[in-house]
């Protein structure tokens, strides 16, 4: 199969149930709700050394805020509830609180458990925090500096899918990382999808093996250029460059909309294959099949 | 067997016209119209529900023409100045009171929506747990809140009096929401423990007076606050923009009625802890 000259691989990438969550994050002025939106979402690449992975969507022209000013919906995916309660706490705490102006609700509609987090956070207000209780939501409103930081006391979270992958194979790097900044530029409209990785792009993709004791991953040395000759390597003749983009949803669906999406608008000049990565399929509960996706 | 909420849909055929037979200022006490007791019920059996006509016990047949079935939607008409209690301890369903009904509307209600398209008596939605009630005119004392020597009042659902109303709006709350859009009598939030009121018009005398906690806030003309309030700050509260979002999405509040962006805050009431705030629209002072 081939999209614009490019081969797509006939392959699929195997991604795993996590946990994920939807935060909306409002602000005096849309600028500083991406500002807490980009603090809380710092350092939230990989669940291997970060904690969570996490990225934004931008809210639709339709979608209102829960207090009707400016925000943002900031998405966290964990492996597990227990860490999701974790990195929930500390980084509403440690920059959406922090940040000018800003109030934090639940964006999860209809979650399948709920975590109390604006009901610990609560105790930062020092015995003077206050509740208000509408329609079944509850607030708290916690006395800071610029006035009260409004936050809800419960998060929705739901079982979610990470991992969703492909590859883009190039002649060269800026070809590749052109063709990359297209998919995630295209990826970034949709709902319930995140590219966790800087800019959306993995530069760095790994394996699970290592030559050294102790040492789980490594870099995914079949995939890199340098390496030809020294490694069985996945290259073909003439591609020089990958980059990888990986995709976490809240649903499947969002994961392979995202990689439809993005596996278009990556089929550009100078890109010679999209392939994606699996196990074999044993270990991920879900494949998303590049040639389904594309033909869809 | 089924819930009663079932049983009501299955038998719901449209719904029920309650029309008052006569004028008359002798008190008429119906708590028995009520989605809940007429769900399962024909107009014969509605009929028979019982009612109190002053003192003398009587049936709904007696006082009113009973016309349909169903306790989705029960509509009553008629001169219903003096008929209290209608929509006692509702859970569920629609009342629809055209005109000007009598006391203790929806009282204890714990579901359902209450409409009353004139105004209301007093004690409108006292110890009101959760619902609806909207009333087009005014009402009279104590919406939402305690019968006089108790000290928990409304905890739960939402009322709102498009006109204006009495004294002790909101006294003794526990919980929910009181909108008043147009003037409120003194003690607003009285003794009030939590939950909010909202006045868009004048604020009576003396709000959240022995307040513990909640909110009181007031969009129009306001006195001075009693003097075991304090002033805080001047701010622009982000919960309240949560709450009028609320407000008018659910249709309760049009564009332009409650505005207001910048808030005068006073805590208090210092003699019962000073957990409690009154918030004052900044340009109303």
């Amino acid at each position: 199969m081939r999209v614009n000259g490019v081969e797509i691989e006939d392959t699929f990438a195997e991604a795993f149930g996590m946990w994920g969550t939807r935060l909306v994050v409002t602000a005096e002025t849309l600028e500083w709700a991406r500002t807490a939106a980009a603090s809380a979402t710092g350092f939230a690449t990989s669940i291997i050394g970060c904690g969570c992975e996490a990225g934004v969507n931008e809210l639709g022209v339709g979608d209102g805020t829960p207090d009707g000013r400016p925000g943002i919906a900031v998405l966290l995916f964990t492996m597990s509830r227990k860490d999701m309660e974790k990195q929930l706490t500390l980084r509403v705490g440690q920059t959406i609180m922090t940040c000018p102006t800003t109030a934090c609700y639940d964006g999860l509609a209809g979650g399948e458990e709920r975590l109390k987090i604006g009901g610990k956070l609560r105790y930062f207000g020092d015995t003077f925090q206050r509740s208000k209780l509408l329609e079944g939501r509850r607030l708290w409103r916690v006395p800071v500096m610029d006035g009260e930081f409004v936050v809800e006391e419960g998060f929705g979270i739901s079982r979610a899918v990470g991992g969703g992958n492909f590859f883009i194979m190039a002649a060269d790097l800026e070809h590749a990382l052109a063709a990359a900044e297209a998919a995630v530029a295209a990826m970034r409209d949709v709902p319930g999808a995140v590219m966790p990785f800087p800019g959306g792009i993995v530069r760095s993709g790994s394996k699970v093996s290592s030559r050294y004791k102790g040492q789980n991953v490594s870099s995914n040395t079949p995939y890199c250029p340098t390496l030809r000759g020294f490694e069985k390597s996945e290259l073909r003749e003439g591609e020089n460059a990958v980059l990888e983009i990986v995709i976490d949803g809240l649903s499947e669906e969002a994961v392979a909309e995202a990689t439809r999406v993005g596996v278009a608008a990556a089929c550009t000049d100078g890109v010679l294959r999209i392939s994606a990565g699996n196990y074999g399929g044993s270990l991920g509960q879900y494949r998303f099949a590049l040639h389904e996706l594309v033909k869809s | 067997m089924m819930c009663i909420a079932c049983a009501a849909a299955a038998m719901d055929r449209g719904g029920v016209t309650l029309t008052r037979k006569e004028s008359s200022p002798i008190p008429v006490e119906a708590d028995s119209i009520c989605p809940d007791r007429f769900a399962t019920l024909g107009p014969a059996d509605i009929g028979r529900l019982p009612a109190f006509y002053g003192r003398r016990q009587v049936t709904l047949g007696d006082l009113f023409e009973i016309d349909g079935a169903g306790a989705s939607h029960i509509t009553v008409t008629g001169d219903l100045t003096a008929v209290k209690k209608i929509g006692y301890g509702m859970t569920m369903g629609r009342v629809t009171v055209h005109g000007t009904v009598g006391p203790h509307t929806g009282a204890f209600m714990t579901g359902g929506e209450l409409v009353v398209e004139g105004d209301a008596g007093d004690w409108l939605g006292a110890y009101m747990a959760g619902g609806r009630i909207v009333v087009e005119g005014g009402a009279g004392h104590f919406v939402g809140a305690a019968y006089s020597g108790d000290t928990k009042g409304m905890r739960g659902g939402t009322i709102l009096v498009k006109g204006s109303a009495g004294r002790e709006a909101g006294a003794h709350m526990r919980r929910g929401l009181v909108v008043v859009l147009g003037d409120v009598g003194e003690f607003a939030g009285a003794k009030m423990l939590a939950g909010s009121v909202f006045v868009g018009g004048r604020l009576g005398r003396r709000p959240g007076a022995g307040m513990k906690r909640g909110t009181v806030v007031g969009f129009g003309e306001a006195p001075d606050p009693l003097p075991t309030f304090r002033y805080t700050c001047t701010y622009r509260p982000v919960f309240m923009r949560y709450y009028l979002r609320h407000l008018r999405e659910s249709g309760l509040v049009g564009d332009g009625e409650l505005d207001g962006a910048l808030f005068r805050r006073y805590i208090g009431d210092l003699t019962n802890g000073g957990r409690g705030e009154v918030l004052v629209r900044a340009e109303s002072q």
